[in-house]
């Protein structure tokens, strides 16, 4: 007798919570993933594809998924790397060598003498940052330009260059004393 | 009495400096000499930078706006005397970064004629709106440093209400003496535009306040306000401490009162205004003078001869200090700004904008002593005026800790330089805060700007399948109408052979049929005749 009240008791307590859960999960159903949003939101945003995926978007989904590993932006650099391992609780990784040192920020220009108006690198650049027509010169409208370095591959003429952008008064930063070891130790 | 009581109080911390300003306090202001070439940079304050209104080869009159901008923070500039603008180009500028800057040169014509300018002798008549429009035009910055456009904090909001208008003569950093003489020789100046800036914002009581290092500047000042027998403003002698003169340092000093950490003085009913501004307001609205000109101290051990002088902006260093008897042989370090808060200038070839209040030439080579560990002995905790924890904020910004460093309310930092100047392991300490807060900064702008492309990418993304979705309803919608023909026309030809013929055909072959009759009546008359 005491055994069956003992698997009633269970049975109906798991109906309930069973029930409860089925309930909730219907309630309060999340749209999309939102861990994506928040990884997609620390990234840079230059959309040019140096992860290997697509898009910082996919970048995103991927690190969501645990397909990609969170070292794989170069424009990031160090500092999205960090955040990203802060995010997810994951350990930070070394950047590649190549990328290691923070990256110098650039635009591209379009050498407007040699531009032919192929309206192929208007196609190519993830921001819209390319003004004109067919055959109409072309220009980079500079304060849009992530400096992907997408526009560059599909131009035929081999117009369009790198430059870095021009540090000013304001957009200038003191740098770190260079006895940085002075700094007690944790 | 325009105070409760005579009573002062102390802000945290502070350290007492040797002031070092009786060296260049003996002699009286020195009028510079015109400049045959004046190199005006276009941004010299916080906020946008305005846009050019000349061109290479104009002639311009002293006091023409050079630039100006529409913006609400900014300030135009305008020419320091008459002559032509021979070059508008990117040159070196005094900032830390010696970076360059877009500005505008001019060859003095000698003659330094004004532009017809428009004084306001009665300020009372004029509502305080026309007045702040009157500044904002003569592009008054604050001139006690920091530069920020006066126009725009003589404007609180609707909601704030300044009950008292502090005037800030404290000048607490070693060597500068810019204001002292400023208050000594201009005295009614200061209390002419002292009362302007209080009708403006309609401020009770007006506090002038100078350490007890300037008696004479306290004399006069005294000795005008008993003239013009004005009750509403009246001179504080505040014990010489630095830093006093940051504006909530004063404010402690004075009325016993904290400036919220994120705000302003005007939430707690006041408004600080340095000396120096007050007379570039006089100027302004009483003369109709733009801010063209400022006093300016040389000074140093390096200097030959210290002293103040009034410079119109755009000025070289180097000129000024050859108007001071040149270096000294042993001068090895250039200055602009105090020992304490001012940076070192790798040239003396750059112009003196609004916010240059110094000229510090230092002569013995001050051995930098090694930078040694930190010891966290706290002596940087007990002399921070701002109440922070230095040696915190030192770790955290060395270890590029962004988030904590600003927990720990970094941003309230106001760089005086106390806890560089105490601490036993000679660390410069200011230059840790610096470089987080211009990063801390920096990743912001980034963090604009990749959101403004993730939205521009986001946008182009659904342009783009947008565009597919409406080639592909089109294509669908051309093969439907080309199904529908094609089914009609199959069922006109089943139809066709039992319905009504095309009309045309039938026309076509009426006419054919028409053509055939009268051949054949022809053929047929013809035949007939033959027989007859």
């Amino acid at each position: 007798m005491s055994i069956l009240i003992a698997v009633i008791t269970l049975a109906s307590i798991s109906v309930f919570f069973g029930v409860l859960l089925g309930y909730t999960s219907v309630k309060f159903h999340v749209e999309g993933d939102p861990v994506v949003d928040k990884i997609d939101a620390l990234l840079p945003q230059t959309q040019c594809g140096q992860c290997t995926f697509p898009g910082c978007r996919p970048y995103a989904e991927a690190i969501a998924r645990g397909e990609a590993n969170i070292n794989q932006c170069p424009p990031g650099g160090e500092v999205t790397m960090l955040a990203l391992s802060d995010l997810l609780g994951v350990e930070p990784l070394a950047l590649d060598e190549e990328h290691a040192d923070t990256p110098e920020k650039t635009v591209v220009y379009v050498d407007e003498q040699t531009c032919i108006g192929c309206t192929l690198c208007i196609q190519a650049c993830p921001v819209d940052a390319i003004l004109g027509a067919a055959k109409q010169m072309h220009t980079i409208i500079e304060s849009e330009c992530t400096g992907c370095d997408l526009c560059i591959p599909p131009c035929p003429v081999d117009c369009i260059h790198i430059k870095p952008v021009k540090l000013e008064q304001d957009t200038w930063c003191w740098s770190l004393p260079e006895s940085t070891d002075t700094a007690p130790k944790a | 009495m325009t105070r409760s009581s005579n009573q002062l109080w102390h802000f945290h911390g502070g350290l007492k400096l040797d002031s070092n300003k009786a060296m260049s306090t003996s002699t009286p202001i020195v009028k510079a000499s015109l400049p045959k070439r004046l190199v005006i940079p276009v941004q010299q304050h916080i906020g946008e930078a305005g846009e050019l209104l000349v061109k290479v080869g104009d002639k311009v009159l002293k006091g023409q706006p050079l630039a100006e901008s529409a913006e609400y923070v900014s300030a135009p500039i305008h020419a320091p005397t008459s002559g032509t603008v021979v070059d508008i180009d990117e040159l070196p500028a005094p900032h830390p970064s010696g970076l360059n800057t877009l500005c505008v040169v001019i060859k003095s014509d000698g003659e330094d004629k004004w532009i017809k300018l428009k004084p306001t002798r009665y300020p009372n008549t004029k509502s305080p709106a026309e007045l702040r429009q009157l500044i904002r035009k003569a592009g008054i910055v604050g001139l006690g440093g920091a530069a920020f456009p006066t126009a725009v904090k003589v404007n609180p909001g609707p909601e704030a209400h300044i009950e008292t208008l502090i005037i800030n003569g404290a000048e607490c950093e070693p060597y500068i003496s810019c204001d002292d003489m400023l208050m000594r020789k201009y005295a009614e100046e200061v209390i002419s535009g002292c009362s302007i800036i209080q009708y403006m914002v309609s401020a009770t009581y007006c506090l002038i306040a100078i350490e007890d290092n300037k008696p004479e500047a306290i004399k006069a000042i005294a000795a005008v306000i008993k003239e013009k027998a004005l009750h509403t403003i009246e001179v504080v002698c505040i014990p010489t401490l630095y830093p006093t003169g940051g504006e909530k340092q004063l404010v402690k000093v004075l009325t016993h009162k904290e400036v919220p950490s994120d705000g302003l003085p005007s939430d707690i009913g006041l408004l600080v205004q340095n000396v120096g501004t007050a007379v570039a307001v006089h100027k302004a609205i009483i003369l109709g003078e733009p801010l063209i000109s400022r006093i300016v101290t040389i000074t140093g051990d390096g200097i030959n001869q210290a002293q103040n002088m009034e410079v119109l902006i755009g000025t070289f260093i180097s000129e000024l200090i050859e108007q001071s008897g040149g270096y000294h042989e042993n001068a090895c370090k250039l200055i602009l700004g105090g020992p304490m808060m001012g940076f070192t200038l790798a040239t003396d070839h750059l112009p003196v904008i609004k916010g240059s209040n110094c000229i510090l030439v230092e002569n013995t080579p001050q051995e930098t002593p090694a930078t040694m560990p930190c010891i966290r002995c706290g002596a940087c905790a007990t002399v921070c005026p701002a109440q922070l924890l230095p040696q915190q904020l030192f770790w955290m910004a060395s270890s590029k800790n962004f988030d904590l460093v600003q927990d720990y309310h970094l941003f309230d930092c106001i760089e005086c330089g106390c806890c560089a100047q105490v601490c036993p392991s000679q660390i410069p300490l200011v230059q840790y805060y610096r470089f987080a807060k211009t990063e801390i900064w920096n990743q912001e702008r980034d963090r604009i700007k990749s959101d403004h492309a993730r939205v521009r990418h986001d946008f182009r993304q659904a342009r783009i399948d947008n565009e597919k979705k409406e080639r592909a309803e089109k294509l669908r919608k051309k093969k439907e109408l080309l199904e529908k023909k094609k089914n009609a026309e199959a069922a006109a030809k089943k139809e066709g052979n039992e319905a009504e013929v095309d009309p045309k055909k039938a026309a076509i072959e009426a006419a054919m049929k028409r053509v055939q009759d009268k051949k054949n009546a022809k053929q047929t008359s013809n035949t007939n005749a033959d027989e007859k």
